[in-house]
């Protein structure tokens, strides 16, 4: 037979909550009260930090910031899968996945408010710091994906990008390297439609960014990234996939940027008003509250309760961020190198005691 | 100095200029295209397309994959086919992907073909620091693009300038890495012609004559140069400063007869001491007019160091008192 078909290719989309929070019976993930309202305390924690970043940014006490708003489902069904020894790759819109892995927040916004400290993460986690070159995390979760594997340590290693991040050639590079080598690894891509200005649809012709996963030999799937069961059912399987020793696969979580790039941006420049109505109207938040009220789980007196929780926890954090000491501006020779060379030593010196030449 | 301006003129930031360029250029020449991450509807991050993609369209000015090796490597194969692309990537920080491209072919067709293919492409990007940006967002790598020969390398610091240079480097017949300072882009105005004028590429501009030291520099770097110079003129002390406005073709004969005048050179620049441009100047000076030479060449640059986030950087960029301190080194010796 000289034409026969050696590939057929099928993707799945997976949602279990609809827009109102009307739950698929045979899809509903078993899970204990404590674990489902979990899920909401680290969306509800997501979104405050987020407010007050906003917050902060605008009256100059961080600098620019990128919101994950709109994003807390994807961020936090993945996160619910994770524990302390697992690898965290982040890209640079993750602060909700590593706030919910337990960085203290007051890091996260140093970081945003451009100190370096912010990236001095604690010793009992595995988050690497924010990533700014899109995409080229994801390489090295490929690369720590194989560590884990040739160590056989039981981490998985959590690749994070977003949809535009999927046209660099890293994001090949990686999703083809774990595949060859068996990497324990879950490249996680939030699609929120947009990088920038520039529309999903640009970055490529496909008709999913999952569906890019076959072509390097792993599963893909494509899951509603504002459904918060639905990501946390597509995670668990691909993290005991790792886990096991089965290898890398790829999640495309489907969900929208609400706000502006960063704060730097104008999203009204490029973008319609009846699109961000669109996806208002399936918040995550709002829709997994409908869930557990529904399910009799959550009351409006827990809502306040937990809104003056978080907010309260959100303000101790900024205190800890603003009494931080200023760090010593010499520092930014310190971290070079292990051992500082005659030019750096030198500069350093004539730094230090303020030669201005 | 400049062709065919008319008598128009129009008061223009640096980044606006950049944006009168690309437009006047596209009018008279329909095969150059912008490319580049969001550059259309949007009109780039910094504004430098604003207005480009509503008049020429979505052939003309094209909103590209996030990828900078696309970038420039489709540009290349555009340039072969008949195009003058002038691509834009958004940061120098952002470069990296696209070194490949650019020092792997756009450096190189000419020569590899002997001449039979030649790559007229224009690589816009806004470099350097002091705008409280994230990591990445600060970088000068302008001694990278100049010791990959092949390559010329364009920096302007005044909005006359940009918009001269930036025609030039599109009708230049190869390639061209253009280094906006982007600082400075809207630091203010000044009178820009309307319609297509030139300022040549490898043609340096001494702004202030003088005859105790020479300081030269270009880009965000020229505002404390001039800074020094004019707290300097205070005491009587007569500095002139160079504006170099290309690096790569360089006027080495303005900058040695500057030299072999004053015999005291300081070089400014925020990209980091070794192996920047400064070393190269050094270099030149030390070839050509060593016996001229009544001090040390000084330099002022940023550190060998990471750039540091927002809130160190004004500690790591040279300001008017570390350009002062340098020039006084040299008068000193
Ligand atoms: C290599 C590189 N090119 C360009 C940029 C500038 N930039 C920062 S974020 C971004 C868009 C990223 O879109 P996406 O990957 O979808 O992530 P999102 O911002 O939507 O989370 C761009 C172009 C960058 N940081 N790195
Ligand atoms: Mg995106």
């Amino acid at each position: 037979m000289p034409r026969q078909v050696i590939f057929e290719g099928r993707i799945e989309n997976l949602s279990i909550l609809d827009k109102d929070g009307q739950v698929d019976k045979k899809l509903e993930p078993k899970l204990t009260r404590d674990q489902l309202t979990g899920m909401y305390r680290l969306m509800v924690m997501m979104r405050k930090f987020d407010e007050k970043a906003l917050n902060l940014q605008r009256q100059g006490r961080i600098g620019t910031y990128g919101s994950l708003r709109g994003q807390e489902a994807a961020q936090a069904g993945i996160a619910f899968n994770l524990t302390k020894t697992d690898w965290v790759v982040p890209s640079f819109r993750e602060h909700g996945v590593m706030m919910a892995l337990g960085l203290p927040m007051h890091l996260i916004y140093a970081y945003w408010k451009g100190d370096e400290r912010g990236n001095i993460v604690p010793p009992d986690l595995r988050i690497l710091p924010a990533s700014v070159p899109v995409g080229s995390q994801l390489v090295h979760a490929a690369g720590l994906g194989m560590a884990m594997r040739l160590k056989d340590e039981p981490s998985v290693v959590v690749g994070f990008a977003g949809d535009g991040a999927t046209s660099e050639g890293d994001f090949h590079e990686a999703l083809n390297f774990a595949g060859v080598f068996n990497a324990r690894t879950v490249f996680f891509i939030q699609n929120n439609q947009w990088a920038i200005s520039v529309p999903r649809k640009r970055q490529t012709a496909a008709e999913s960014i999952a569906q890019k996963a076959l072509a390097y030999g792993i599963p893909g799937i494509q899951v509603d990234g504002n459904d918060v069961l639905a990501v946390y059912a597509a995670s668990k399987a691909a993290v005991e996939h790792a886990r096991s020793g089965k290898g890398a696969s790829l999640i495309e979580a489907v969900t929208y940027r609400m706000g502006d790039h960063t704060t730097a941006d104008d999203q009204k420049r490029y973008r319609d008003p009846d699109d961000i109505a669109y996806w208002l109207a399936r918040d995550p938040i709002d829709r997994f509250r409908k869930y557990l009220v529904s399910k009799k789980m959550w009351t409006d007196d827990n809502d306040a309760a937990l809104a003056a929780e978080m907010t309260a926890m959100v303000e101790d954090e900024v205190k800890k961020l603003e009494s931080m000491p200023a760090p010593t501006p010499v520092e930014f020779f310190d971290h070079m190198y292990e051992t500082l060379p005659w030019n750096l030593r030198e500069q350093r010196e004539a730094f230090a005691q303020g030669d201005r030449s | 100095m400049s062709a065919r301006t008319t008598d128009k003129t129009q008061k223009l930031t640096l980044v606006q200029a950049v944006t009168d360029a690309l437009q006047c250029a596209m009018r008279e020449d329909p095969s150059i295209i912008v490319l580049g991450e969001d550059v259309g509807l949007n009109g780039g991050v910094f504004r430098a397309t604003d207005g480009l993609f509503k008049e020429f369209g979505a052939d003309r000015v094209i909103d590209t994959p996030l990828a900078e090796n696309g970038i420039v490597g489709s540009a290349i194969g555009l340039a072969i086919g008949g195009f003058r692309p002038v691509a834009e990537i958004q940061f120098t920080g952002f470069v990296y992907p696209a070194v490949n491209q650019i020092f792997a072919h756009a450096a190189r067709y000419r020569n590899r073909t002997r001449g039979r293919y030649h790559v007229p492409l224009v690589v816009r990007m806004p470099y350097g620091g002091g705008i409280h940006a994230p990591e990445h967002h600060s970088e000068s790598y302008e001694a990278l693009m100049v010791n990959t020969p092949g390559l010329q390398v364009v920096i302007p610091s005044t909005p006359y300038d940009a918009k001269g240079l930036l025609i030039s480097a599109i009708q230049n017949n190869d390639p061209v890495i253009f280094m906006e300072p982007k600082k400075i882009y809207r630091s203010f105005r000044e009178d820009v012609p309307e319609g297509v004028y030139h300022v040549p590429l490898g043609k340096a501009n001494v702004v202030k004559e003088g005859r105790d030291v020479t300081v030269v520099s270009y880009g965000a770097m020229m505002r404390p140069s001039l800074e020094a110079q004019e707290f300097l003129a205070r005491e009587n002390i007569s500095v002139e400063v160079i504006d170099l406005r290309s690096l790569v073709p360089l006027d080495i004969d303005t900058l040695i007869a500057s030299v072999t005048k004053t015999g005291r050179l300081v070089v400014v620049h925020e990209a980091p001491r070794s192996c920047g441009f400064g070393a190269e100047l050094t270099a030149l000076v030390n070839d050509k007019a060593l016996v001229h030479l009544l001090a040390p060449v000084e330099r002022v640059t940023g550190y060998d160091t990471i750039f540091p986030y927002a809130i160190l950087e004004h500690h790591y960029l040279p300001d008017r008192e570390r350009v002062v301190a340098g020039i006084r080194k040299t008068l000193d010796f």
